[in-house]
C-alpha cells in the first residue's frame, strides 16, 4: 500500500532507512519540513500523519504505509492561506522561516490534542471541562519547537488568535456527542 | 494589516537626500516624511512563502544528476593522519567517490575574513590538502553518493588513525604559555586614559570583581548547507549566506578562478547570527562537485555544524570601577583574556561597549588572547558586546548596591556628553529619554532595592537593568541598480541578503516612499552575488548600506527622468534636488502642481525601462561623529528558593536606535536578540572538553536555547528618534537586543536572591 501525501499517494522508497523526511524533501521534492537536526531535538520537521504530529526525521517512511500525512504545503486550499498560515503572517510568527513549516504542523497537531483532552504537564485539572488554551498552554506544549530568530512571541499569539476561539474542548467535545 | 499607500496623499514628496552622509546639517527628507511606508507594521512580504514551506533554502535547489556528501571528522586536536582507509566506505552502495587529501583537487586556503575586502573565511588553513590536523572535528574525507542514506553509512566505514602532537586544548595552560594583545578593526584592543589602577585606590567607593562567560553556538535552526555544480570553469554555489560577494570572491580565489565565474545565491536563510560566512564545507562541496563532475549538494548535519563552523569563544573578564560618593565614576577598568585559535582573528572584543558607555576620567581596557588548539571562533551576535556588557553592566550594578544609589539613576548619572574616550560629538544618544520612559512603563519604582526581600511561595522575585548598546556601522561597498519600468514598477537589486531581518520589506517601504510609488510596485532583489555591491548582513550595518546605496541609485534614477523629461514637461528646468517622488512620478518640491507621471515621461520619450546603478558614498560619518544603538534593558526574574530554578517572567527592552523603519518585523529584531539574550544568560554553553579540545554537546539536545516555555512575552519600545546623519535617520537593530540582556538578568537574579553570579551561565547551581 502506498503512502498518501497532502492527498496524493506515493511510492514507498525501497531502502529501509529513509525518514519520512527525506522521504518528502529528496524524493518528493516537498521541501517544507525542514530538517534542522535530523534527530528529534528541534521540531522543524514536524509534520500529521493521520492528524497526529510527529517528527518526520525520527520517522521511517515505510512506517507510513497507508497512512494520511499531511505537510505545511497541503494546508492552503481554494480559499487561500489556512487561518493558522494568515495569522503567523499577521503575528511575524517568524523571521528566517526555517522553523515555521514545523511550528505550524506542530501547533495544528497540539490543537487537536488539547481538543481531544490531552492534557499538559501545566493542566492543572484536567478533569475540568472549562480548561483554557491559554498562552501558558501553549507554550508548554509548543515547547519542542525549537525557533532561533525568536519568534517565540509572534507564534504563540497566532495560535491563541487561531486556536483559542476554535480550540475549546468542551465545544468539540459536545461536537462530538 | 492596514491597506497603507503614500500614493495619493498631497503634501507627501520626498525630495532627494543629499547623496554624502554625516557631513553638515542636511538631514535624509525621509525623516520628516511621517505619512508615508516607512515606519509602518508592513507584514514581511515574504511571508506568505515561509508560511507554506515554499521559500527555497540552499539545501533545496533540485538539480538533475544531484549527489549527496557526507563527511568523517578527526578525532584529536593536532597532529598528522596516520592511516586512512577508505576502501569499505568506496565500496558501499551508491558511493561516487571518496575525497581526503590525497585526491582532492589542488586549492588555496580560503581568505581570511576581515583580511582584505571581500574575504570570507572562518579560517586560513589548508583544505584536505595535506595530512595535518588542526583542531579536533576537523573534516579528514568526503564521501559522496547517490543517496543522503548511502552518504551517510559509508562515511562511517571511512577509518582513519592518527598520530598525536602535543596540543594546547585547556585554557589555563594556554594562558600560561603567554598572551598577547587582541586586535581588532585593525587597532589593538587596549587602551589607557590617565592611571586607573591609582585611581580606583583613591575612591571612596569601589567594586573589583571577575567575570566569565563560556563558549556560545549560533545554533541557527538552518545547518549550513551548500548545492553546488560547475558548468566548466564556472561556478554555481546556492549557499546559505550572509555574505554572498564576498563568498563568490573567496572561493574563486580558493579554486584559482576568476570572480566573475562564482555565482553565489543566497535567497533565503535560515539564520545566520554571524555563522553564515565561508567555511570549510562550501570548499569541500565544490571540490568533490570538480573530482566527480556532478553537482553535489552539501548539508552538514546538526553534529557537523559544531564540528565545522566556530562560535563565540570563551571569555575571562575582570571589571574594577571607582567613584565619587555621589556614583560618579573616577575609574572604569576592564581587562581579561579570550581564547582563539591559531587560524582565525577574532578575540572576542568584550571591551567595546565599555569604550563609549559612561564618562569617567580614567580607563583602563585591555583584551589579552590566549591561543590555543581549537576549531576556529568566529563572530557571534554582537561580538564584543554581548558578553562585555555583561561584565561591565554586572559590576555597574554591584557598584551601585554598594552606593544605595538606584541602578536606573547610576547610569544616567555617568551618561557622558560627548564620547568618553575618543571625544568626537553623539550624532544621536538619546539613552537617558528611553531609561526614563522605560522605567515608567516597567514599573521600576515599585522595586524593592533590598535584596531577597520579595517572595511568593517558594519564588524569590526580583528586578534589574542594565545598557545595552551597539555601534552604528556602514562598512565601504554598498551599491544598487534600480530599474524603472514604463508602468511605474521599481525593481532594486543590491547583493544583500534576508535572513529574516525583514530587509526585503523594510527597503520596499523605503523604496517606495522615495519613489512615490504604492508598496506593490517596488520589489526588492537580493541574495545574489550577480547583484551589485559587496554588502555583508553583519556589524547591523545592512540597512544603512543598503539606505545609501538606493539614495546613491535614485539621484541617477532622478537626473535621467528629467533629462528624458525635457522642456515639453511641467518638470522642465529642475534639477534633481528640486524634485521629488510622488504619487507615480516627479514633482516640483516648491510647487505640487508641477508633475508628471513615470508613465508619461517614459511614454513620451519611448523608453520602456530605465536602469542606474550607483555605487554608496564613503561612510564620512563615521569619521565625524560617534555613532551607536542603544537600549535600556529591564528585567524580572523569579527564583525557586527549593530548586534554584530561575524563571524570566517579564522583560522590557526600551530602545533608542534612531528610525525604525518597520514597527513589526523591528520589534521581531528587538525581540528575537533579547530571546538570545535569555539563553546566554541562564543556559546556553558550548562545552568544550579540555583534554582533547572536542566540543562535548554538538546538539540541540545538549545545548540548550530558549524554548517557548523559556520565554514570556517581551515588551519593547523604542523612541524613534531619527539620527540626522544616517540615511533614513536610522542604527542598526540586529544586535542590541542581546547586548545588556545577560547582566540584567543576573541583576534581576541579584535583587531577587542577594546571590551575585559572575559566571555565565546562570544555571540553578550556581544559586543553590
Amino acid at each position: 500500500m502506498p503512502i498518501t501525501v497532502n492527498g496524493n499517494e506515493a511510492e514507498l522508497p525501497h531502502d529501509p532507512r529513509v525518514s519520512l523526511l527525506d522521504l518528502l524533501r529528496e524524493d518528493l521534492h516537498l521541501f517544507g519540513a525542514k530538517k534542522g537536526c535530523n534527530q528529534g531535538a528541534c521540531g522543524a520537521c514536524t509534520v500529521l500523519v493521520d492528524g497526529q504530529r510527529v517528527l518526520s526525521c525520527l520517522t521511517l517512511a515505510v512506517q507510513c504505509e497507508g497512512r494520511h500525512v499531511m505537510t505545511v504545503e497541503g494546508l492552503a486550499g481554494d480559499n487561500g492561506l489556512h487561518p493558522l498560515q494568515k495569522a503567523f503572517i499577521e503575528h511575524d510568527g517568524f523571521q528566517c522561516g526555517f522553523c515555521t513549516p514545523g511550528q505550524i504542523c506542530s501547533a495544528l497537531g497540539m490543537a487537536a490534542e488539547f481538543d481531544r483532552g490531552v492534557p499538559s504537564v501545566i493542566t492543572e485539572d484536567f478533569d475540568d471541562d472549562g480548561v483554557a488554551l491559554t498562552p501558558e498552554e501553549i507554550r508548554e506544549r509548543m515547547s519542542g519547537n525549537l525557533c532561533r530568530c525568536g519568534a517565540h512571541n509572534g507564534i504563540v499569539a497566532a495560535i491563541a488568535e487561531v486556536h483559542a476561539i476554535q480550540g475549546d474542548r468542551t465545544d468539540s467535545r459536545e461536537a462530538a456527542a | 494589516m492596514s491597506a497603507v499607500s503614500n500614493a495619493g496623499h498631497p503634501g507627501t514628496a520626498v525630495g532627494l537626500a543629499a547623496n554624502q552622509w554625516g557631513q553638515g546639517d542636511n538631514p535624509d527628507p525621509l525623516i520628516r516624511h511621517k505619512h508615508g511606508l516607512v515606519g509602518t507594521s508592513v507584514s514581511r512580504i515574504d511571508g506568505p512563502l515561509k508560511v507554506q514551506g515554499k521559500a527555497t533554502f540552499a539545501a533545496e535547489f533540485v538539480k538533475e544528476g544531484l549527489t549527496y556528501a557526507a563527511l568523517a571528522f578527526s578525532t584529536i586536536a593536532k597532529g598528522r593522519i596516520e592511516t586512512l582507509d577508505t576502501s569499505a566506505a568506496e565500496a558501499a552502495p551508491g558511493v561516487v567517490l571518496v575525497m581526503t587529501y590525497k585526491n582532492a583537487p589542488r586549492m588555496k586556503p580560503m581568505p581570511l575574513f576581515m583580511t582584505a575586502e571581500k574575504a570570507a573565511g572562518g579560517d586560513n588553513l589548508p583544505i584536505m590538502q595535506d595530512d595535518r590536523v588542526h583542531w579536533n572535528g576537523q573534516p579528514i574525507a568526503l564521501v559522496l553518493a547517490e543517496t543522503q542514506e548511502q552518504a551517510d553509512f559509508a562515511s562511517s566505514l571511512v577509518h582513519a588513525t592518527f598520530k598525536a602532537e602535543p596540543s594546547v586544548t585547556n585554557f589555563k595552560e594556554a594562558k600560561r604559555r603567554g598572551t598577547k594583545t587582541g586586535e581588532f578593526g585593525g587597532g589593538p584592543l587596549k587602551l589607557e586614559i590617565g592611571d586607573a589602577e591609582a585611581a580606583l585606590t583613591q575612591v571612596p567607593v569601589s567594586i573589583d570583581a571577575q567575570y566569565s562567560t563560556p563558549r556560545h553556538s549560533h545554533n541557527a535552526i538552518e545547518p549550513h548547507a551548500a548545492t553546488v555544480a560547475w558548468d566548466g570553469d564556472a561556478l554555481l554555489v546556492h549557499d546559505a549566506s550572509q555574505a554572498v560577494v564576498h563568498t563568490a570572491w573567496s572561493l574563486s580565489s580558493v579554486f584559482g578562478i576568476d570572480e566573475s565565474q562564482v555565482h553565489v545565491t543566497s535567497p533565503y536563510v535560515g539564520g545566520g547570527f554571524g555563522s553564515k560566512t565561508l567555511w570549510q564545507h562550501q570548499v569541500l562541496g565544490a571540490a568533490a562537485s570538480k573530482l566527480a563532475g556532478r553537482p553535489v549538494r552539501i548539508t552538514l548535519s546538526r553534529e557537523g555544524v559544531y564540528r565545522m563552523v566556530g562560535g563565540r569563544s570563551q571569555t575571562e573578564q575582570r571589571v574594577a570601577l571607582g567613584a565619587d560618593k555621589d556614583g560618579r565614576l573616577k575609574a572604569i577598568i576592564h581587562t581579561g583574556v579570550v581564547a582563539m585559535s591559531h587560524q582565525n582573528a577574532l578575540p572576542e572584543p568584550f571591551i567595546l561597549a565599555t569604550r563609549g558607555a559612561y564618562a569617567a576620567d580614567a580607563f583602563k581596557l585591555h583584551v589579552e588572547v590566549a591561543q590555543m588548539d581549537m576549531l576556529a571562533n568566529t563572530f557571534m551576535r554582537a561580538p564584543g558586546e554581548a558578553v562585555g556588557t555583561f561584565g561591565l553592566e554586572c559590576a555597574l550594578d554591584e557598584l551601585a548596591d554598594k552606593l544605595g544609589i538606584d541602578p536606573v539613576e547610576i547610569r544616567i548619572l555617568n551618561e557622558p556628553d560627548k564620547h568618553p574616550t575618543e571625544g568626537k560629538p553623539f550624532s544621536s544618544r538619546n539613552i537617558v529619554e528611553a531609561w526614563r520612559t522605560g522605567a515608567q512603563r516597567f514599573g521600576w519604582a515599585k522595586r524593592n532595592a533590598k535584596p531577597g526581600s520579595v517572595r511568593q511561595g517558594e519564588w524569590l522575585i526580583g528586578m534589574g537593568c542594565a545598557t545595552g548598546t551597539y555601534p552604528y556601522y556602514r562598512m565601504p561597498g554598498g551599491a544598487a541598480r534600480i530599474t524603472l519600468r514604463k508602468d511605474g514598477h521599481a525593481r532594486v537589486e543590491i547583493a544583500a541578503h534576508e535572513m529574516g531581518m525583514g530587509t526585503a520589506t523594510a527597503h520596499s517601504q523605503v523604496t517606495a516612499d522615495r519613489l512615490g510609488l504604492p508598496l506593490d510596485q517596488v520589489t526588492f532583489g537580493y541574495g545574489d552575488s550577480k547583484m551589485p555591491g559587496a554588502v555583508l548582513a553583519g556589524g547591523s550595518q545592512q540597512s544603512a548600506s543598503i539606505g545609501a546605496a538606493i539614495v546613491a541609485a535614485q539621484h541617477a534614477l532622478f537626473a535621467q527622468l528629467l533629462i528624458l523629461a525635457g522642456n515639453a514637461s511641467p518638470l522642465a528646468g529642475l534639477r534633481p534636488e528640486e524634485v521629488g517622488g510622488f504619487n507615480g512620478g516627479l514633482v516640483a518640491l516648491a510647487d505640487l502642481a508641477r508633475s508628471e507621471s513615470y508613465a508619461s515621461i517614459m511614454g513620451r520619450a519611448g523608453r520602456d525601462e530605465i536602469v542606474v546603478q550607483e555605487d554608496a558614498p564613503p561612510p564620512m560619518e563615521l569619521q565625524n561623529w560617534s555613532m551607536h544603538s542603544y537600549g535600556a534593558m529591564f528585567c524580572e526574574a523569579r527564583v525557586n528558593a527549593v530548586t534554584g530554578e530561575t524563571r524570566i517572567s517579564r522583560f522590557l527592552g526600551s530602545f533608542d536606535c534612531g528610525r525604525i523603519l518597520n514597527a513589526k518585523t523591528a520589534a521581531s529584531q528587538f525581540r528575537g536578540g533579547i530571546i538570545m539574550g535569555l539563553g546566554l544568560a541562564l543556559m546556553e554553553e558550548t562545552q568544550f572538553d579540555e583534554r582533547n579540545g572536542r566540543i562535548m554537546n554538538p546538539s540541540l539536545a545538549e545545548y540548550h536555547v530558549p524554548a517557548h516555555m523559556d520565554v514570556p512575552e517581551i515588551d519593547v519600545i523604542w523612541n524613534d528618534i531619527p539620527d540626522p546623519h544616517t540615511p533614513m535617520g536610522a542604527h542598526g537593530i540586529g544586535e542590541i537586543g542581546i547586548t545588556g540582556t545577560a547582566a540584567a538578568v543576573a541583576n534581576a537574579v541579584f535583587n531577587a536572591t542577594g546571590k551575585r553570579v559572575r559566571d555565565l551561565p546562570l544555571t540553578l547551581d550556581k544559586l543553590m
